[in-house]
């Protein structure tokens, strides 16, 4: 198993040197650099130029890669010219309450929507099921920031029972419990768009493989042994039903981040998604590459956790 | 009784005539929901074809006397902020938006098949090349990086019309790999099959083989993961226009017209403005998914897709 995941590691260098180079060289397309839009009026052609040569920026480019992944190796991704401090730190900041959102929604619909598929699929074609069926489907079909704008019509600017956006409310000094509650209060908007759709997708997993794993010959055996069919379903079938969703869940872990985006955007959560958007229009190079190879390792991480987990839970599987 | 026998042997070979899509297309007529999904689409398409047409109003005329005007009888979704009828934004923006959707994804067969299609009947080395690259595309983190793409298109100061197609390109360009493995994993177990050697033994050419013997077989999943990819790429490109990246004005898309919520006012007090082209991305995409569920269990419910 530590060799099998050692090897992995390694394999996802070269991967990882194939996207950044492909998002660097994606970056050097757009006209201008980070002092194009400047219209500071110290900044005359000359010293603009002179602070060019300071950034490097009128290398060719494969040598500047070569500086920003030379400082990559030692943990520096450079500066964000928005922030004017380390992208390092920036996306420390930030991705922290993205990830307060990911988690709360993954936990969320892990506990909804598990239960309901193993429901849905010992019930097939109940009016149960028939009715998630039909919620699930509204739920993919859904685009999220449509969804998020009609939740803060009715319930932020109609009844007014939730803030419309933030993570707190502007201006409070409340800490420790008042503080989180108040929090809470922001979180519970952006966290029902975010849980809709994924809510939706597993549970139809969960059902299918469910479905998959009940016509089994070993489940008609435990069945015929006599056995109760609590026993059959929830210990028999479960165990095996499950797998596939676990591994799932390794997938999800890049697709709930790059899914708050919009959410975020939407509410004014101060998470990784409006930075970028805010990197993207303030022409803020370093800190996008930052946010991109941020990604792109979870992405790596998600199916090597995948991979794992699916070795863990069951042992027929062996990686090799 | 002989008779009875003989009449039960034709109806079997009658059986026998129908054609795989015939089968397929018995199956879908059963599936309710599937056929429900059909004609919201058929309805979409439609209104989005011929609706500008008879429309009494153009994309830009702007009735001053009724701006932000709640529906009425001569505007029946109302105006916008500008006083422009909403109703034939929402026919025109639906032409946008569904078209995007579907060009993206005839960019995303193309490659993805054809490339699938080498990889599986070539095999070794070159395979290994092309599963390479998409493992790279697959773990490009896809919204960030259209938000990224999006604004470099800015900067190239890329017209307004032509917009539309870079949009769609760059969607289609970026969710080719999960076709192109699906192929390709059909491919390597197709190429081993007996006609594949009568195609050897007539000397066929190796393009020949590949896109008259073996990518005929794999359309049924193409087919499939093509309409279901439809509804992806009009969530993506609705989702960035909306985030102002996509289609931009004056062209109109669903998307960018729901975006007329970041005015407070617009929001609280004129929904009409934005939430019928909201509820026409929410419809067709149902419908498009419905559909493709249906299309996927009538073909072959094993289908992973």
């Amino acid at each position: 198993m530590r060799q099998y995941i050692t090897r992995r590691l390694l394999q996802m260098i070269p991967v990882l040197i194939g996207v950044s180079i492909v998002i660097f060289t994606i970056l050097q397309l757009a006209p201008g650099d980070a002092l194009t839009g400047k219209m500071d009026p110290h900044l005359t052609p000359e010293r603009k130029q002179e602070l060019r040569h300071q950034m490097g920026l009128d290398l060719p480019v494969y040598k500047q890669y070569v500086r920003w992944a030379g400082g990559v190796l030692h943990g520096d991704f450079g500066e964000s010219t928005n922030f004017k401090q380390p992208v390092g730190k920036v996306m420390n900041t930030y991705i922290w309450n993205t990830f307060y959102l990911a988690i709360f929604s993954l936990i969320l619909s892990v506990l909804i929507s598990i239960p309901i598929g193993v429901v849905s699929a010992t019930k097939q074609y109940s009016k149960f099921d028939g009715f998630f069926t039909i919620f699930a489907l509204i739920g993919i079909s859904m685009p999220s920031f449509f969804f998020g704008m009609l939740l803060i019509k009715v319930f932020a600017v109609d009844l007014r029972i939730f803030p419309v956006s933030g993570m707190s409310t502007a201006g409070s000094t409340a800490v420790g419990i008042s503080y989180g509650l108040d929090v809470a209060r922001h979180m519970i908007l952006p966290l029902i768009v975010l849980t809709l759709g994924s809510v939706a997708g597993l549970m139809r997993y969960t059902r299918s493989s469910m479905l998959e794993v009940i016509r089994q010959d070993y489940i008609r055996t435990a069945r015929a042994k006599g056995l109760k069919e609590k026993v059959v379903i929830y210990k028999h079938a479960l165990r095996n039903g499950m797998i596939p969703v676990i591994t799932l869940l390794g997938f999800w872990l890049p697709a709930l981040f790059s899914g708050a985006f919009i959410t975020e955007s939407i509410f004014g959560w101060p998470g990784i998604g409006p930075i970028e958007i805010g990197a993207v229009s303030g022409r803020d190079y370093p800190l996008l590459m930052g946010i991109n190879i941020l990604f792109a390792v979870l992405t790596l991480i998600g199916n090597l956790i995948a991979d794992v987990t699916y070795a863990v839970v069951d042992p027929r599987i062996r990686l090799k | 009784m002989h008779l009875e026998t003989k009449s039960k042997v034709v109806e079997v070979k009658k059986e026998e005539i129908l054609s795989p899509w015939k089968i397929i297309r018995k199956r879908l007529k059963k599936n309710k929901l599937a056929i429900f999904g059909m004609y919201i689409l058929f309805f979409m398409v439609i209104m989005a074809l011929i609706g500008p047409m008879i429309s009494p109003y153009k994309m830009e005329t702007i009735d001053l006397y009724n701006v932000s005007a709640s529906p009425s009888f001569s505007h029946i979704l109302g105006t916008d902020d500008v006083g422009r009828d909403v109703l034939v934004r929402v026919m025109y923006g639906g032409r946008i938006s569904l078209s995007v959707g579907v060009l993206a994804v005839l960019v995303e067969v193309l490659i993805g098949s054809i490339l699938g299609g080498i990889a599986g009947f070539y095999g070794g080395l070159v395979d290994g090349i092309i599963m390479r690259i998409v493992d790279i595309f697959l773990c490009f983190p896809g919204l960030p990086l259209l938000i990224m793409l999006a604004a470099v298109m800015s900067d190239l100061k890329v017209p307004p019309q032509y917009r539309m197609y870079v949009v769609m390109f760059i969607i289609g360009l970026l969710g080719w790999p999960g076709l192109c493995r699906i192929v390709r994993g059909q491919i390597l177990s197709l190429r081993e099959q007996e006609f594949m050697q009568a195609a050897e033994a007539l000397g066929l050419r190796d393009r020949r083989k590949i896109f008259s013997h073996l990518l005929p077989n794999t359309f049924a999943s193409i087919i499939v993961s093509a309409t279901l990819g439809i509804g992806g790429a009009i969530l993506t490109e609705s989702a960035l226009s909306f985030l102002g990246l996509g289609v931009t004005p004056p062209t109109p898309s669903w998307g960018q017209m729901v975006q007329s919520v970041n005015n407070s006012y617009i929001l609280q007090f004129k929904p009409w403005i934005w939430a019928p082209p909201g509820i026409c991305i929410f419809l067709t995409v149902m419908g498009i998914n419905l559909f493709g569920d249906g299309l996927r269990d009538a073909i072959d419910p094993k289908l992973k897709v």
